[in-house]
């Protein structure tokens, strides 16, 4: 049967026929394969790349673009509460609510104790140039506030690393400028809300632009603390009686 | 000759009179107080009765306009946005002053039935009352139960902004007459009890006609559409047509299919997201399994529809297709697969899936832009998520990608083009 003809063309073929054997497990197993080369992980990770898109695998926020807020290390009542905001439409962008509008509470706090949980370094990000006089200005409101128009030091709720108090006031070292300064923008413009009172709200409606810029230049030029982990529960007194504050359990 | 004048006159001047009475009369409804309603208020309380009202409440969705983000359960305080201006929900609580507190039966019967208010008013047809209407006598008692039966929430109805000339009530009268019938629903004896369960909710309740039919320039949806699928407006997404038959926007769909989908948010077939979500959210995961498949069932019977137009050749889809293979290798491969099949259980395939292919790309290019959960059900309650794409992609790959899936596998729709998707870039999310 065999010819010479054929014999010629044996090895090409057997490669041919190698490479289509090849294609064809190769293809539709894929598809029909339920224990596929890439399987998908059944991770919260793998769950919320909705979040990770722009907050990052850990958290870590985008420094570059400045508008995506790390979550990492934050309290994790924070984070649900921030979740919460966006849901009831206190807190206003709309591709964050659109992404948790349909959140159950139970994930919304799962998806919070993970980014809580997260331990990654930070990154910095730019700060525009401003004068020596400028951050002097601005740490003096980080630190000392100023008593003369009732505008308390973000340490005192923040704490005195400014790396947040459990269970509900985040940290701010790390934090872009741009984010800081958007924020404030937000609660005076009412698209950042919470709970009344609203603290930040009267906060940041007693600042001025150019406290603003002073604050916001100061808190992301600042040296991070060896130790950026929040502080316990109960270990700073709120000036102010803060709504986030109330609605969680009474530390005392 | 001179007579003649004076009498065409006469009737030029009557028939003005009666047209502007017509339009511009007042209902003029007295209401019925809860104490002269023919339903005694005891009878309200009947446990059972609440709780087959729940039920319904849900079945109907009320909860998906009368409940604000973040607001007191059907509470209203809120609006509705149409293409005639924003329409106010009002609050269906028991509070006496802002709520039901005074109605009676009678009065709720005639907004559900006629979509009349208390007081004869007209009310707009942003309440789907063209569908309610076909509600039976006995579960509009049992939902008038459970409304009454919430705690009363005190929240005056906002303001809205309808603009003249659709701030005349009366200007719907014009409109009921060319679109709504009213009247309770009449089962069709060839059919099963189960295909008239299924219509029943369907046509009735479940008002999906309100969203999966296209409406016309009045707003309206004329009497011969039915779930032929329809842009929503001003919210701009895209209800797909639910026949299952062949053309349809379900095509080849099961009854498992539907029934999952409406069950849990997705099946092997696509996913719910947008307006969908919220309904399986609010209303169809906690329907039972009979009435579920009894809507399958409906659906099912639904006709054959036409072969789609040829998708017009205005441009060069081939090299947008090429393009947007590209990115799909690189964004989108991972989870819905080279083979558009996606993971079972967990992302949708995009092969044959009706929000892929429906006729204006607005589903596939909005959920490109935004990414999110599947809705969040008793079923699924940790849903896997989809990255947003609106900020690393251009337009121009957006559209390309789209018109890929859109195109390949067994998909045969309309390519997309980058002016197309930086409209849906600024459609506002509520």
């Amino acid at each position: 049967m065999t010819t010479n003809a054929s014999r010629h063309s044996a090895k090409p073929f057997a490669t041919a026929a190698l490479l289509a054997a090849a294609l064809f497990i190769g293809a539709p197993g894929h598809a029909a394969d339920e224990s596929d080369p890439a399987p998908i992980p059944d991770t919260l990770q793998q769950r919320i790349a909705s979040c990770i898109a722009c907050h990052g695998e850990h958290g870590e926020g985008s420094p570059g673009s400045g508008y995506f807020p790390r979550l990492a290390g934050k309290p994790a009542t924070y984070l649900a509460r921030q979740m919460q905001d966006f849901q009831n439409g206190l807190r206003k962008y709309a591709p964050m609510e659109y992404t948790v509008r349909q959140l159950s509470p139970e994930y919304m706090r799962e998806i919070a104790e993970y980014f809580s949980a997260q331990q990654v370094p930070y990154g910095r990000s730019e700060v525009p140039t401003v004068s020596d006089a400028v951050i002097q200005r601005g740490n003096e409101l980080v630190e000392k506030g100023d008593p003369s128009r009732q505008i308390p030091a973000c340490a005192s709720c923040h704490g005195s690393q400014l790396t947040g108090v459990e269970p509900s006031t985040p940290g701010l070292v790390g934090l872009p400028y741009d984010y800081i300064s958007a924020q404030f923008g937000s609660w005076r413009t009412h698209t950042r809300a919470t709970v009344a009172p609203d603290c930040m709200a009267l906060v940041a409606s007693r600042l001025s632009d150019s406290d603003i810029t002073a604050v916001a230049a100061a808190l992301a030029s600042r040296e991070l603390p060896a130790d950026t982990h929040a502080q316990p529960a109960g270990s700073v007194t709120p000036p102010l009686s803060c709504g986030v504050l109330g609605a969680v359990e009474d530390p005392s | 000759m001179k007579h003649l004048r004076w009498w065409l006159l006469l009737v030029f001047v009557v028939v003005v009179l009666g047209v502007a009475w017509w339009l511009f009369g007042s209902g003029g409804r007295e209401p019925v107080s809860p104490q002269a309603s023919a339903v005694p208020a005891a009878s309200l309380k009947d446990p059972a009765l609440v709780e087959k009202g729940r039920y319904l409440v849900a079945a109907g969705d009320c909860a998906g306009c009368h409940t604000a983000r973040g607001g007191a359960d059907f509470a209203g305080g809120r609006t509705v946005a149409t293409p005639f201006g924003n329409i106010p929900v009002p609050n269906i609580t028991p509070d006496h002053e802002t709520g039901l507190g005074d109605w009676s039966f009678e009065d709720f019967e005639q907004s559900m039935r006629h979509g009349v208010g208390r007081h004869g008013e007209l009310l707009y047809p942003a309440f789907p009352y063209t569908s309610y209407t076909k509600a039976s006598r006995d579960d509009l008692l049992a939902i008038f139960a459970y409304l009454q039966s919430l705690a009363p929430a005190q929240q005056p109805a906002v303001a809205g902004s309808l603009e003249f000339p659709y701030s005349v009530r009366n200007g719907l009268k014009a409109w009921r007459a060319l679109y709504f019938r009213a009247g309770e629903f009449k089962p069709d004896p060839a059919q099963s009890a189960e295909w008239n369960r299924g219509a029943y909710l369907v046509q009735g309740l479940g008002h999906c006609n309100e969203c999966h039919a296209a409406r016309d320039s009045l707003g309206g949806t004329p009497g011969d559409v039915h779930l032929t699928g329809g842009q929503i407006p001003v919210q701009n997404w895209y209800a797909p047509d639910l026949s299952t038959q062949r053309h349809g926007g379900l095509e080849g769909w099961t009854a498992k299919d539907i029934v999952d989908l409406l069950k849990t948010g997705q099946s092997a077939r696509g996913a719910t997201f947008g307006p969908m979500a919220e309904v399986v959210v609010n209303s169809t995961q906690y329907m039972s399994d009979e009435d579920l498949h009894a809507i399958a069932t409906y659906l099912e019977s639904l006709p054959p529809r036409d072969a789609p137009a040829e998708p017009s050749r205005m441009f060069d889809a081939d090299t947008l297709v090429d393009a947007g293979a590209k990115v799909y290798a690189e964004h989108c491969e991972s989870c819905h697969r080279a083979d558009g099949k996606g993971v079972a259980g967990i992302y949708p395939p995009l092969d044959g899936n009706s929000s892929v292919t429906e006729p204006t790309g607005i589903n596939a290019a909005r959920i490109v832009l935004l990414g999110g959960f599947a809705p969040v059900t008793a079923a699924n309650p940790r849903p896997y998520s989809m990255p947003p794409f609106a900020q690393q992609l251009s337009d121009e790959q957006v559209a390309a990608v789209i018109s890929y899936i859109r195109r390949s596998w067994g998909n045969h729709a309309s390519a997309m083009r980058a002016e197309d998707v930086s409209k849906y870039r600024q459609t506002p999310i509520d």
